[in-house]
């Protein structure tokens, strides 16, 4: 993971679940680039058109509610996304995305300080988000470092193989 | 302490806890199913040790895309077969098992104060027996089958007391509903629910079940009821070693972030219109909706005593014309005790399809899907956009007794108006 990363904003709303971000009939599929071309497809069907360069997510609260498949992070991951940052988390979704290797950083009110087209730029070690269009700063509480080692070492398998 | 408290401080070696604080547990069962099974596979391959903690502790359900609707699928459990074989694990097959929160406490996998993972969300419905249970994704099962133990942080815990009884046709989901309807989808989030009361206690252990099923959709860790008598009665002819309930009994200066009271005296039957469970009514406020499919089944409502609700209701009467009706009971064992009580016979003898135990269309992967504007009662617990197939098509969530009603009039009905 880099600790330092610069990207556009796509914003969604509250309570934005599992099944919106990969609906259930493509989990028989296994490899994360096909997976990735669906994600969040039943809210915006160009998201993977605008995603496919790098994009930083922005949601409110409850983001990745639902289902524990963790399909939903690895398809916005293959799909281009470098890190979501909302209000909230669903507890399963925050866990799986940090164990695939994709940061999520809690951070409130960032959904009124964004709008999609924004730049924004992330640093993870100092815990800072900023919005370059708009010039608003945050200071986020940082994760427990076992955490960021995983992120670190790009998942926990990765860890786990490093023991 | 709470019981939640008490589980994760025996789990991770410690007198005491507290919420808020990181501990590493020691872990009594974890599940895979066929569609999070397989990633779970990959991930332990390459962590590269050769073999799972404990061969006796990790257990493979196949219950989703089953039987196979696919090659794709096919594959998938090919992959869960092989595994399970090469690492000797307990697998239930196709046709010997059914949804995997229905067969893991009826096999005897889930005991009070056990703490138990599950790649799958719903595996907060074990709380049901005073365990604490909750859902991992499929790389953190591929680290607890290598490891068999995983990090929580101690959540904070809400208890919500419900007293009075039942009103005729109303049941444990119009209860989880209205709770949901009031906490909202994330009001529990990161958080422990513990569930108390006289309601709770003259629960069977189906209620108990689909309440805590539940307990995920208001964004909880986990579900929790103190095991009692109900709980030893299920247990008792199913697992081996009854573990010691007084362990797992809230203290009674146990600390709770909040307790929220429910009264549920005068609650008529609840549904949870399009598309999140938190957006709740009485159904008798829903107005005028045809429905096209009415599904009885799921982890939250498939067990014998919902089938024995929609049949009451089913028997002599006949599906709408124009309504589809599909009936999944959760498991082989319900399956065959619903066949023993002519409950299927019910069903079929009214117009509806029963189907092998499974999930389902209740999470839009393999039968029942709805096309663009269709619109289906179902007894399961979520209606997403595009959780049953088209992002189009509308989802109301309601009891066993509502689905049935609903499925003889064409719409979404309360089945006090139904008429005898």
């Amino acid at each position: 993971m880099n600790n330092k990363i610069k990207a556009k904003a796509i914003k969604f709303g509250n309570n934005i679940d599992t099944d919106v971000i990969l609906p259930g009939k493509y989990l028989i599929l296994i490899d994360p680039h096909e997976l990735g071309k669906h994600a969040l497809e039943s809210l915006d069907t160009e998201f993977v058109q605008k995603a496919k360069d790098g994009v930083i997510l922005v949601g409110g609260k409850n983001f990745g509610c639902g289902s524990s498949r963790e399909q939903a992070p690895l398809a916005l991951k293959y799909s281009g996304v470098k890190c979501v940052i909302a209000e909230s988390f669903a507890r399963i979704f925050f866990r799986n995305a940090i164990n695939i290797g994709l940061p999520v950083i809690e951070c409130k009110g960032i959904s009124a300080a964004v709008e999609t087209g924004d730049e924004l730029a992330v640093d993870f070690e100092a815990g800072k988000i900023e919005n370059l269009s708009n010039e608003k700063k945050f200071q986020v509480e940082k994760l427990p470092p076992f955490i960021m080692k995983i992120l670190a070492d790009g998942g926990l398998i990765e860890t786990l193989r490093r023991k | 302490m709470n019981i939640t408290e008490k589980i994760l401080a025996k789990a991770s070696g410690k007198k005491i806890v507290h919420p808020g604080e990181i501990v590493n547990a020691n872990v009594d069962f974890v599940m895979v199913h066929d569609l999070t099974g397989p990633l779970a596979v990959e991930a332990f391959k390459k962590i590269g040790i050769q073999k799972v903690w404990d061969n006796k502790k990790v257990v493979v359900i196949l219950d989703h895309q089953v039987p196979a609707e696919s090659v794709k699928a096919a594959e998938l459990h090919k992959t869960m077969r092989q595994f399970t074989k090469d690492q000797n694990l307990q697998i239930y097959d196709i046709g010997r098992g059914g949804i995997c929160h229905q067969v893991m406490p009826e096999k005897g996998y889930v005991t009070p104060g056990a703490v138990i993972v599950g790649a799958d969300s719903h595996t907060c419905t074990y709380g049901a027996f005073g365990a604490f249970a909750t859902g991992i994704g499929s790389t953190e099962a591929a680290a607890v089958m290598a490891t068999g133990k995983i990090w929580f942080k101690v959540p904070p815990t809400i208890k919500i007391n419900v007293k009075g009884n039942f009103q005729k046709f109303v049941t444990p989901k119009d209860l989880i509903l209205a709770v949901i309807g009031k906490m909202r989808v994330d009001g529990a989030i990161y958080k422990a629910v513990e569930f108390t009361g006289p309601t709770i206690q003259n629960m069977t252990m189906a209620g108990r079940m689909t309440v805590c099923n539940m307990a995920v959709e208001m964004g909880a860790k986990n579900g929790v009821i103190e095991p009692d008598e109900t709980t030893r009665k299920f247990l008792v002819d199913r697992v081996k070693t009854m573990p010691d309930f007084k362990m797992f009994q809230s203290d009674k200066d146990a600390t709770y972030e909040k307790t929220v009271e429910f009264d549920i005296t005068k609650l008529p039957s609840q549904v949870a219109c399009p598309s999140s469970v938190d957006n709740v009514k009485p159904v008798l406020e829903v107005g005028d909706v045809s429905i096209d499919q009415a599904f009885i089944g799921s982890c939250t409502n498939g067990r014998l005593e919902d089938l024995q609700l929609a049949a009451k209701i089913l028997k002599g009467r006949k599906i709408k014309d124009g309504v589809r009706a599909l009936v999944i009971p959760a498991s082989q064992e319900v399956w065959r005790q619903a066949m023993q009580q002519g409950l299927l016979e019910i069903f079929t003898e009214a117009g509806a399809i029963v189907c092998g135990s499974a999930c389902g269309p209740c999470l839009g992967g393999h039968i029942g899907l709805l096309a663009a504007e269709e619109t289906c009662v179902s007894s399961s617990n979520r209606n997403f956009i595009g959780r049953m197939g088209s992002p189009q098509a509308y989802v109301y969530l309601a009891s066993p007794s509502v689905v049935a009603a609903s499925a003889v009039t064409g719409k979404i009905t309360d089945p006090t108006t139904l008429e005898t």
